[in-house]
């Protein structure tokens, strides 16, 4: 029994000390991850959601456009110098939304216009400088000559993926009428020369970063296939290029009707005032852990400082977490850290419902160290059923976060959560570590110490 | 020996005089604002903004200076610090800045839009349609998980009937009080006061579940051959824990409700007031019921009506 205790001691110990140098300094790089990730009402920045009117796309390729769609407004947000901004494509009922997140410092409204546009794909060849320039080539429109950019309108059908015979990727693509009048133009003027492909004024790159840049090797009329991409970024240029043949607005629906350019939903906080958030909501914390702690130790004397310590651990491990956490990082908004302090506040919970019982085992008479063991027995059915209930509300509230308005609710929920979860782990297993082993080695036995105020006959005979 | 049981009728008189104010004032508020809460911006869609001003201005200013532009329907609040909360029809951003540098004009002062929040109409009708929804599951999955956790108990369902009862009292004053904070200060409902809600609810039950794990130890354990007596003994045997539970959460909210800030002001709120009569309705209300079902005393819920011998 005392070697376990020892072990699950020194256990605690190296996980506070893991989680300690986790999050000391908050924003050193730990596996990967810098500081806490903050939401947009601390940080500052903006959150908008679009709808796409997918009206003029084959229902079968809607799925496919709308991630080039997606892939189009990252490189464009990209372009303007944007970094960790995060796009995201979401399908509900049927219904297309881009929700694009932008840090504070960012310039929303040229982000907004950028967003808007026909993602038109242009294929440009070199000037006698080197430079890239559009490739032109003239049509006949209604009996006139009109000079025309080679792009992405004019794809047939969707490009597609295939592989050669040694199981190279292909990417194939098919020209309308006009696309073919135009690319045997280029495509013959181009023969041994280099192709690239531009959106806006960035080139298309690959993911080792260098200009996506085919070499022309034949006369392309009906269609062509691209060579020598890796499959990664064949399957995106597809994509690209595929959102790039059909006009997908961006805006929302309003009574069957189509608004181009305006959101869905729009939430914009400027940075100075999340600055005063998180300065209000240290103080907040602060003064109610102090007020808590105080609390604790008048109440609950020694085992109120064990409580402490293990609270202490729990505040640690808990940061530790929201750092680390895999998968999907955890963004702390301002409703969050409010979870956060909640939990902490009923983390405290778990420990006051073993005390309380320890308490009434030591009226009733047992010894010290027995009257712990059954407190911490007894209490676990109530704090077990109890949190359950927590555990239901937060999961309905996760769903419901899901929702679009309601982003910060999922927030609030995946804190409280975590965060009993975790306050379950510490009352079961740090604060009966640490009590056993002050019961164990009996350096204190006074039982006023533990909250009596009257000494029990039997509980003089610590064992 | 503190008598809870035996002091039941004042618990229902109280709970029911809350109640009755709370129909009260959201009836009063469906007459005179045409819906028994106040709805934010999440719930009606439309835009609302933090405008932070410098030199400070007086709300009425703010107030007439949007109505000569034309926004008679907008509403203000004021968020402290010279900040006012302004909730108008749906504007866009663009339309926000031009307004913004037209009230500073007008009042002499510089203008900063530190928060700016459109919904749309289609956003907001789901949003408060999956609200409902997620109070409604989270009801029903409370009832299930009680009916569950107490299967051992002689008509488990009754447990757990009693204690959704306490769960839709406690809803009911908070909803009531907000009702009132809606006509009175123009406090409106949000996404956030329906987390508050759940995060509520969660902690009743929570609560409650712990009150009634002691009712079922002793009951199994059979101290006592009364119901009456053993629920009273469990009462003041879990009171402690109770009390010291609400008391360290009520600190850390107070902190939150003080020091937090406007943007989750009313939230917490929510919260507060929920720890106080989650607790009181665990120990007042859904113990009581128990008592009441198990002994079919259904007179002790009126207030005036003879005793039951």
């Amino acid at each position: 029994m005392r070697r376990g205790n020892i072990y699950l001691l020194i256990f605690i110990l190296a996980l506070f000390g893991f989680a300690l140098w986790s999050i000391i300094p908050l924003d050193r790089d730990v596996f990967g991850r810098e500081g806490l990730r903050l939401g947009l009402d601390l940080a500052g920045g903006s959150y908008l959601v679009y709808q796409a009117n997918v009206t003029d796309v084959e229902p079968e390729n809607r799925d496919e456009i709308m991630q080039g769609v997606k892939g189009v407004i990252e490189r464009r947000i990209d372009a303007l110098g944007i970094t960790e901004a995060v796009v995201q494509l979401q399908k509900r009922e049927g219904e297309y939304n881009i929700s694009i997140q932008l840090p504070g410092i960012a310039d929303i409204q040229r982000a907004k216009e950028m967003v808007g546009r026909f993602s038109l794909l242009e294929f440009r060849e070199r000037d006698e400088e080197g430079k890239w320039i559009p490739a032109t080539g003239t049509v006949t429109v209604n009996g006139e000559e009109e000079e025309q950019v080679l792009s992405s309108r004019y794809f047939k059908e969707n490009t597609y993926i295939d592989v050669d015979q040694l199981g190279r990727p292909l990417l194939v693509f098919e020209w309308d009428d006009t696309g073919q009048q135009l690319s045997k133009q280029i495509t013959g003027r181009l023969i041994g020369k280099q192709m690239a492909i531009f959106l806006g004024d960035e080139p298309l790159r690959g993911e080792e970063g260098d200009i996506i840049a085919p070499v022309v090797r034949d006369v392309i009329e009906e269609s062509g296939v691209i060579e020598g991409l890796s499959l990664t970024d064949a399957q995106e240029l597809s994509r690209l290029l595929n959102a790039g043949r059909i006009d997908v607005p961006l805006g929302r629906w309003v009574d069957g009707e189509f608004q181009p350019s305006v959101p869905l939903y729009e939430r914009t906080v400027d940075a100075t005032l999340g600055q005063d958030s998180i300065r209000k909501s240290i103080i907040a914390a602060a003064v109610g852990i102090v007020l808590l702690l105080i609390f604790m130790l008048v109440y609950y004397r020694l085992p109120g400082l064990v409580a402490c310590l293990s609270l202490g651990i729990y505040g640690v491990v808990l940061l530790s977490i929201f750092k680390l956490w895999p998968i999907t990082p955890i963004t702390l908004t301002l409703p969050g850290v409010a979870g956060f302090i909640l939990s902490l506040g009923m983390a405290v919970d778990a420990n006051v419902l073993i005390f309380e019982r320890t308490k009434e085992e030591m009226r009733g008479g047992r010894s010290l160290g027995a009257a712990v063991e059954t407190g911490f027995n007894r209490a676990w059915t109530a704090i077990r059923d109890s949190n359950i209930t927590t555990f239901i509300a937060c999961f309905i509230l996760i769903w419901l976060g899901s929702t679009l308005g309601a982003f910060m609710v999922k927030d609030f929920a995946q804190t409280l959560l975590i965060g009993v979860a975790l306050s379950m782990f510490t009352a079961i297993v740090v604060t009966r570590t640490f009590l056993r082993l002050i019961v164990g080695s009996r350096l204190v036995t006074n039982p006023t110490a533990y909250g009596l105020t009257r000494l029990p006959g039997e509980a003089r005979n610590v064992k | 020996m503190i008598d809870f049981v035996g002091n039941k009728r004042w618990f229902f008189l109280a709970s029911g005089i809350l109640i009755v104010i709370a129909i009260v004032s959201l009836i009063v508020s469906q007459i005179q604002i045409d819906s028994p809460l106040r709805m934010g911006t999440d719930f009606t869609g439309g835009t609302s903004m933090i405008l932070e001003f410098s030199p400070p201005v007086e709300q009425g200013q703010l107030r007439e200076e949007m109505v000569d532009l034309g926004y008679d329907e907008a509403r203000i609040q004021d968020a402290g610090e010279g900040s006012f909360i302004v909730y108008t029809r749906e504007i866009t951003s663009d339309e926000a800045t031009t307004l913004a540098e037209k009230v500073g004009a007008a009042l002499g002062s510089q203008i900063e839009i530190t928060d700016y929040y459109l919904v749309s109409a289609t956003v907001a009708a789901r949003t408060a349609r999956n609200a409902v929804i997620a109070v409604v599951i989270a009801a029903v999955a409370m009832l299930f998980y009680i009916v569950w956790a107490f299967r051992r108990m002689p008509s488990p369902f009754r447990w757990g009937t009693c204690a959704i009862i306490a769960l839709i009292h406690d809803v009911f004053i908070i909803v009531g009080i907000f009702s009132i904070l809606g006509g009175l200060a123009g406090v409106a409902i949000d996404a956030l006061f329906i987390t508050g809600l759940l995060a509520v609810v969660g902690y009743s039950i929570n609560n409650t579940v712990v009150v009634f794990d002691r009712i079922r130890e002793n009951v199994l354990k059979q101290v006592r051959p009364d119901f009456a007596a053993t629920v009273n003994d469990s009462l003041v045997e879990t009171l402690g824990r109770c009390l010291n539970t609400a008391l360290t959460t009520f600190f850390v909210l107070l902190a939150l409700f003080l020091f937090g800030g406007a943007t989750i002001h009313y939230f917490v709120l929510v919260l507060l007031i929920g720890v106080i009569i989650g607790t009181y309705s665990s120990i007042c209300i859904s113990s009581q019921l128990l008592v009441v079902w198990e002994k079919r005393d259904w007179r002790a819920l009126l207030p005036f009506a003879k005793r039951a011998t």
